[in-house]
């Protein structure tokens, strides 16, 4: 009754049950957690990463504020769960990393573990460029004054560097001092020293937490998985005693419910509850084929499911209460500046014209002299404008986070700990970003036996820094807009949805239950069911499709910092030069079209062979 | 004779007079913001407080230039409720004649500090108009603080890696003489999962690698 397609000797691959039973009593030949914590705080501090900082607020706050969290939840209880079972139990059961997974349900399918391999490796690259400019901040943080409020001088001693003028000393600071950008991506610049330094910092910070694997990255995880949460919890206090933090509250969660009928919303939410549980990157099957076998999976993706939408909204409203502090603080100085002006322009006496007086005194003088006001530099002050400039990726935790800390008394405490909250959110990603890279190396024995496991995760990381260093040019911060725009979106969706189809149609979805019965003593429930089979793959499959065809339509642009451009201090938008179609079809087809590739090289292969 | 001078003195506070106004070819606009800078302990200003500038701008002309300049010398017109007003230096020596505006720059770039201790005001809340201060260069400690933290930070990282490594072959040597004292004592052990015809023995993760392998190797 049940659609499942052949799969001979299916049960000669896949330990039995009571191999499975024997396996978990006596010789101990893979590794193991220390206890459950360990596993609940690697695959949380693997879920929770950056995005949940500065991608899930702005989503938030974009798509109509709290009404965004009604799509949020249902997907993460329809897409997420489900595959976060799926993954887990898989791993579980069949006790393998993710490419040893896929080759056992079938030959064919290795490609998928391939593809997944190939995804961590391209988003561990530019990830941890990013953790590299979070470790060059942490480093500038431990001096008064912090460096990012102060421009330098120019030539002449008497004014600032343009660029830093006409823009802010954070933009200045970001786009100039750190990353030396260049105005194109085809302009690439040369390398920039303070970058290649602190990428060298990143990945031997890495290496020494990976580098034996789950025994050194599960000690790690304590402080990364937990401090995070500290630090926001710390950060809320400060924020709701700042003045303003009500305001970008508000502004988050007041819900507009308008929002909940437009496609976009929802395709939004189903991708970034995709993107927010690490699926298909394969460093969940590898951590769940680590578990005793009788662990009960079921309740461990219900928890992670809650802990990480939980964590978002929590993370979210810290983030706002920031960010509703530096609006308000910038629409004070507005106010302030233009009162100034006014009292420069019409000599009034000092103080005559006070921020609650603002507006009327402003309509008075434009009545009174309505041809000497369009002369003067009167800014428009909007408040809601304030709230939603820049409050995205790393704009929002390098120039807008940065801003609003130089204006918290004690900046350098400041900026301390939120640059070690997101130094620890980055590095438990990576870490089950290297362990879905090393894994899968070793399964598909591309190393000698005895290479000791010490030298791979050293090797991959020595690889790693010298092809990041493609982010260290000045045009870095391009390639790095370009890898998460591409390398991360339409592989992930694709090998998402071919787990559920091997899972469900050629392992058995009738066998996958009875493990799970085995596993962890009763048969998943209907809603399991139903999602499996038929809501969780065709989710994945339209925000798929409309992805691609959304992506297929527009010119592909990207922001730069040019100080020659009218819009400036505004990000300009440029196109693409005609040969990163190339580059984007080796980050985003290659790892996708790796599943259908190898499964037609092997049918060629076989049918050669006979 | 006496008409002269009496002439002489009426026409010269006309004529400087004429030389002040806003917008003079010789002319500085000052402005003070006073209560912004100092709140509550604000003073007014009034004859006595314009007064004191006078002299401070005799004082700045003066240790510029070495001639006696008088409060008289330093002419204010134009005062608004703003506290703004211009003036114009005049010569010593021919109060007709006017020092010019470059001078008048320098001199009051070179005793800046100075005039606005005077008035406990800074740079920015005493202002005139178009004579830029030189600004402050930024605060740059002499090593960059950055790479001591990154020295720190990769000296740990470094010494870490070694001690881990260091500790891991000195355990698997130790377990390397453990196994061989116990192949020793027992000939055979058939405790090993016997795996199917693909599933060939992998690569122990990190527990056992040499110590097993060595098993096999003997047959």
């Amino acid at each position: 009754m049940r659609l499942v397609l052949p799969n001979p000797d299916l049960d000669l691959r896949i330990p039995s049950y009571t191999d499975l039973e024997k396996m978990d009593k006596e010789a101990k030949d893979r590794p193991q957690w220390d206890n459950k914590a360990q596993y609940i705080l690697t695959c949380v501090g693997f879920c929770i990463g950056l995005g949940n900082v500065w991608r899930f607020p702005y989503l938030c706050q974009s798509h109509g504020g709290g009404a965004f969290l009604i799509p949020y939840l249902i997907l993460l209880v329809l897409e997420g769960m489900p595959l976060l079972l799926l993954e887990f139990a898989i791993g579980q059961r069949l006790r393998k990393g993710s490419v040893g997974v896929w080759r056992v349900i079938s030959p064919y399918l290795t490609g998928v573990g391939i593809a997944s391999m190939l995804v961590s490796f391209l988003v561990g690259l530019y990830y941890n460029t990013l953790i590299g400019w979070i470790l060059w901040y942490l480093f500038n943080s431990f001096q008064e004054p912090l460096p990012w409020t102060q421009c330098p001088l120019n030539d002449s001693k008497t004014e600032f560097v343009s660029e830093c003028q006409r823009s802010s000393t954070v933009d200045y600071y970001f786009y100039r001092v750190s990353l030396n950008s260049t105005f194109s991506i085809a302009d690439s610049g040369g390398l920039h020293p303070p970058i290649v330094i602190c990428l060298l910092a990143a990945w031997t910070v890495v290496a020494i937490c990976c580098i034996r694997g789950i025994s050194t990255s599960g000690k790690a995880v304590y402080v990364t998985a937990i401090l995070p949460y500290i630090v926001l919890a710390i950060f809320l206090i400060r924020g709701l005693t700042l003045p303003g933090a009500v305001n970008g509250i508000k502004f988050l969660f007041i819900p507009d419910v308008k929002e909940l009928i437009k496609p976009s919303t929802w395709l939004d939410a189903g991708a970034q509850v995709f993107y927010a549980f690490g699926l298909a990157w394969g460093g969940l099957i590898s951590f769940s084929s680590y578990n005793p076998v009788h662990n009960n999976c079921v309740q461990d993706a219900v928890i992670l499911s809650v802990v990480t939408g939980l964590t978002s909204v929590y993370a979210a409203t810290v983030t706002y209460s920031i960010i509703g502090f530096r609006a308000t603080e910038k629409f004070d100085t507005c106010i302030s500046d233009n009162i100034m002006t006014l009292t420069n322009a019409f000599d009034l006496p000092e103080m005559n014209i006070t921020s609650s007086s603002y507006d009327a005194a402003l309509s008075s003088l434009n009545v009174s002299y309505p041809d000497v006001l369009p002369g003067l530099d009167i800014q428009t002050c909007d408040l809601q404008i304030l709230l939603s400039e820049g409050v995205e990726g790393t704009g929002l935790a390098f120039i807008v986070f940065t801003e609003a800390i130089t204006k918290m008394p004690g900046s350098p405490v400041w900026s301390v700990l939120f640059f070690v909250m997101l130094l620890c959110l980055g590095l438990s990603t990576l870490f089950g970003n290297i362990e879905g890279v090393v894994v899968p190396l070793k399964d598909l024995k591309l190393v000698p036996k005895n290479f000791p496991p010490e030298a791979l995760t050293g090797l991959t990381c020595v690889v790693s820094f010298i092809i990041s260093l493609l982010f260290a040019q000045r045009s870095g911060i391009h390639w790095v807009a370009l890898f998460d725009n591409f390398a991360g979106s339409i592989p992930l969706l694709t090998i998402g949805l071919f787990e559920m189809i091997a899972v469900v149609y050629i392992y058995g979805i009738d066998r996958f239950n009875e493990d799970i019965a085995f596993m962890v003593g009763h048969k998943p429930n209907i809603f399991w069911q139903v999602t499996w089979r038929v809501i969780s793959p065709l989710t994945v499959l339209v925000i798929l499709v409309f992805y691609l065809v959304t992506q297929a339509q527009e010119t592909l642009t990207y922001l730069v910092w040019d100080g020659s451009s009218e819009v400036f201090p505004a990000l300009t938008s440029v196109t693409y030069p005609s040969w990163i179609y190339a580059v984007i079809f080796l980050l985003a087809g290659v790892p996708s079209l790796s599943v259908p590739v190898y499964a037609l090289c092997r049918l060629i292969y076989v049918c050669c062979r006979k | 004779m006496l008409e002269r001078v009496i002439l002489l003195l009426c026409v010269l506070p006309v004529l400087a007079a004429q030389n002040c106004r806003p917008n003079a070819p010789e002319g500085h606009k000052v402005r003070l913001s006073i209560k912004t800078a100092l709140g509550d302990e604000a003073y007014d200003w009034n004859e006595n407080e314009l007064f004191l500038f006078q002299s401070t701008m005799a004082y700045a002309m003066r240790r510029l230039k070495g001639q006696q300049f008088t409060v008289s010398n330093i002419v204010v017109c134009n005062e608004t409720p703003r506290v703004s007003f211009w003036f114009v230096v005049t010569s010593p020596q021919d109060p007709s004649q006017l020092v010019p505006k470059g001078e008048v720059e320098e001199a009051v770039r070179k005793s800046r500090n100075r005039i606005n201790q005077a008035f406990m005001l800074s740079d920015s809340t005493l202002e005139f108009i178009g004579i830029l201060p030189t600004l402050a260069a930024p605060v740059e400690p002499p090593t960059p603080t950055w790479l001591i933290v990154f020295g720190v930070v990769m000296g740990l990282v470094v010494a870490g890696i070694f001690i881990l490594l260091m500790l891991s072959s000195v355990q698997k040597k130790r377990k390397k003489n453990k196994i061989a004292d116990e192949e020793e004592e027992d000939e055979d052990e058939g405790t090993r999962v016997q795996t199917p015809e693909n599933g060939s023995t992998r690569v122990d993760y990190y527990n056992n690698s040499f110590a097993d392998d060595e098993r096999f190797t003997h047959m």
